[in-house]
């Protein structure tokens, strides 16, 4: 018994949302649609409760060492949990003004969180494959929300069959390693692999790899990606571009380096590949889209590529990069959504990149904003996006993968056009004849857009002086407790 | 030896079965071979010793799964000639693919020829003296809670996802209430009114 109570005290963020979230859906079931409001509300304070569970909790392991509750475990939780929360208050508004409010829609996104946060605390290959699971089939529901939308209806289906076959891979890499190693605890299989080096143990440990890099839409896995960002009503794709790919990064950087940290360089090779290819797509994919959405699926491709670049070097340098790459990364992202958000002309959202002609005159804070946001995802110094990028590349080079970071480099410059090209469209072209003005923007949106914008600049500077030295203890703390 | 020839039939069948289920020209007949695969997949587990996955196999997915199948391969009307349009343009890169993951289970399987497959790894924590539902039963809820709940969780949001993408609130849709009918009287239920002798009705008068 008192196995189970501090069991459950260890696990007490994910237990909170999974009855949290049951106590919403009651809510909502009883109290009908109009209480969407209400339950999106208390989604918020609940997610931002679970983040303080989360940090103020105890650490160590718990149910025979499925769950693990460490230092890195914490910075993903409060990240994924707080990235939730942003997605609900822009999801919120933009239910309400499309007329497809409905209470589930924040009560989906809660126990999709649990579902993350199982994922950064996994500590075998069941409570990585159920963490997965948990999470993405409440994301495919939600790629589908808008049911009357035929393209967000394409989205949702194509996610959940690309997602079913990657779980597939996924579950045969991991059943190979169960049947190699005898044992499906991270630990254990670090420490068989350790004595015992297999081919079978590899060929498993790959096929895990290639499910996970479907989670995180990393090239050659991303044919879902530019569809479903095209496709999903955009506070969705604001979740998914930022949530579960911050969990599923913790979680690659918890299997690879708990379970596998003898095999390094078998691994390393294989993420190396994954992230030059992402590169390459990202950034020429990038060149030819019309549609920002599109775009930003691209580009988040490409940055994911940077991200496993972090991992690839397999050192806590290399991990401690990739989470502060991600914590960058998530905050321009909810920057370009709140815009896009926040922006639409005579009631039809502004979507395409050529609506962003002439922008400056009627909208000139909005145009600074994605100006700079632009420039941070470009990589500009000293810009939130190049101290992600400075992190990864440093990282790898330590790592010794010189020409790699030389790859990413160039992928940048390239990508670096199609961030200039809306730069060029807002200040220097002219608004197209009879374009209609802008709407009235949605005060959520605009204020989150702001905010991102202004942390990706200036205030960048100062949160890096505490952001630093939080991610190099989460990434110094891996494993322990 | 007996064990052996069952080993290869039951092997073989569902390899040809599951070789057919994406072969078959009627998707009927697919989810037949489907079915075909599944029993033996469940014959394979009772060599195991698994014999209650086994039934587990049948019931669930042979009884539950494979059914409904048949039920939505029967009542969506697919128009299956253009849906295997696509097969003779994709199949020399599925060929590859397929032919790359054959490769690869080969050398895996040479893996296990040669050195065993966890042969020296952690022992499992199996009692002789045990059958396999008993075993489960005593882990499923002690060792494995957390992730039996987490399952549970997966099979709630399944189910709020099928009532959010499909259950539409129609607003002149009549619903049975069984209280309302039941309250029904003479009183409400039936209004009498009057007609003139010789003249009759009109439909006008009665509404």
């Amino acid at each position: 018994m008192p196995d189970l109570i501090s069991a459950l005290q260890l696990s007490a963020p994910e237990a909170a949302l999974a009855v949290g979230g049951l106590v919403l859906l009651m809510i909502g079931a009883f109290a009908g649609e109009k209480s969407a409001r209400v339950v999106s509300t208390l989604s918020v304070l609940l997610l931002i409760g679970a983040t303080a569970l989360a940090v103020t909790g105890p650490l160590g392991r718990a149910f025979n060492g499925a769950y693990v509750a460490d230092p890195l475990a914490v910075y993903g939780k409060a990240l994924i949990f707080l990235s939730s929360a942003v997605a609900i208050v822009l999801g919120d508004g933009w239910m309400k003004r499309t007329r497809i409010a409905r209470f589930e829609y924040p009560v989906l996104i809660v126990l999709a969180s649990a579902g993350m946060g199982m994922m950064a605390s996994s500590g075998d290959l069941i409570s990585l494959y159920v963490g997965i699971e948990l999470h993405s089939l409440a994301l495919y529901v939600l790629a589908a929300f808008h049911r009357d939308d035929l393209k967000a209806s394409e989205a949702g289906l194509k996610y959940f069959v690309l997602g079913a076959l990657s779980s597939g891979l996924l579950l045969y890499g991991a059943s190979l390693i169960y049947g190699f190693a005898g044992s499906m605890r991270f630990d254990e299989i670090a420490a068989y692999a350790s004595t015992n080096p297999s081919t079978g143990l590899v060929f498993g440990l790959v096929f895990l790899i290639c499910g996970l890099a479907f989670k995180v839409s990393a090239a050659p896995f991303h044919m879902w990606t530019p569809d479903v960002y095209e496709g999903a009503p955009t506070p969705v794709v604001a979740l998914f571009s930022t949530a579960p790919k911050v969990a599923a990064m913790v979680l690659i950087a918890r299997t690879l380096e708990g379970a596998f940290a003898g095999s390094h360089d078998q691994w390393a090779q294989v993420l190396i590949l994954i992230s030059l290819i992402s590169f390459a797509v990202g950034a020429f994919g990038g060149l030819v889209q019309k549609d920002l959405q599109r775009l930003l699926a691209y580009s988040s491709i490409a940055n994911i590529g940077y991200a496993l670049l972090g991992i690839a070097a397999g050192s806590t340098i290399g991990i401690q990069s990739m989470l502060l790459f991600m914590t960058l990364y998530v905050i321009d992202q909810f920057g370009f959504f709140g815009i896009l958000l926040s922006l639409s002309r005579n009631g039809r959202p502004v979507r395409s990149i050529a609506d962003f002609a002439g922008l400056r005159k009627e909208r000139p804070v909005t145009a600074i904003a994605l100006t700079v946001l632009c420039l941070s995802v470009l990589g500009m110094p000293p810009l939130s996006g190049f101290w992600g990028k400075w992190a990864v590349f440093g990282a790898a080079a330590e790592a010794g993968y010189w020409m790699a970071g030389a790859a990413g480099l160039v992928a940048s410059v390239v990508a670096g056009f199609y961030y200039l090209r809306i730069i060029k469209l807002m200040w220097f072209d002219p608004a197209p004849d009879g374009q209609p003005v802008t709407d009235k923007s949605p005060v959520e949106a605009k204020a989150i857009a702001w905010a991102c914008a202004a942390f990706s600049f200036p205030l960048v500077i100062i949160g890096l002086t505490w952001l630093q030295p939080l991610t190099v203890a989460a990434a110094a703390g891996f494993g322990a407790g | 030896m007996l064990q052996g020839i069952a080993f290869y039939l039951l092997a073989a069948v569902a390899v040809v079965g599951g070789l057919m289920v994406v072969t078959a020209k009627n998707p009927v007949h697919s989810v037949l071979w489907l079915i075909l695969t599944f029993f033996s997949s469940a014959g394979l587990f009772v060599l195991l010793g698994a014999e209650f996955l086994a039934m587990l196999l049948v019931v669930v997915y042979v009884g539950a799964v494979a059914v409904l199948f048949l039920f939505v391969v029967m009542m969506l009307d697919v128009d299956f000639v253009r849906l295997r349009e696509g097969y003779a343009r994709y199949l020399p890169l599925a060929a590859i693919v397929a032919g790359v993951l054959l490769a690869e289970m080969i050398m895996i399987s040479l893996v296990v020829v040669n050195g065993g497959a966890a042969s020296d790894a952690v022992a499992p924590a199996t009692a002789v003296d045990m059958t396999n539902a008993e075993a489960i039963g005593r882990v499923l809820y002690t060792d494995y809670v957390y992730i039996f709940q987490a399952a549970g969780i997966v099979l709630l949001i399944a189910m709020i996802g099928a009532i959010v993408l499909t259950l539409r609130h129609k607003p002149n849709i009549k619903r049975q209430k069984a209280h309302d009918q039941v309250n029904r009287d003479r009183k409400t239920a039936v209004e009498v009114k009057g007609a003139a002798t010789g003249e009759g009705v009109t439909a006008e008068d009665l509404i």
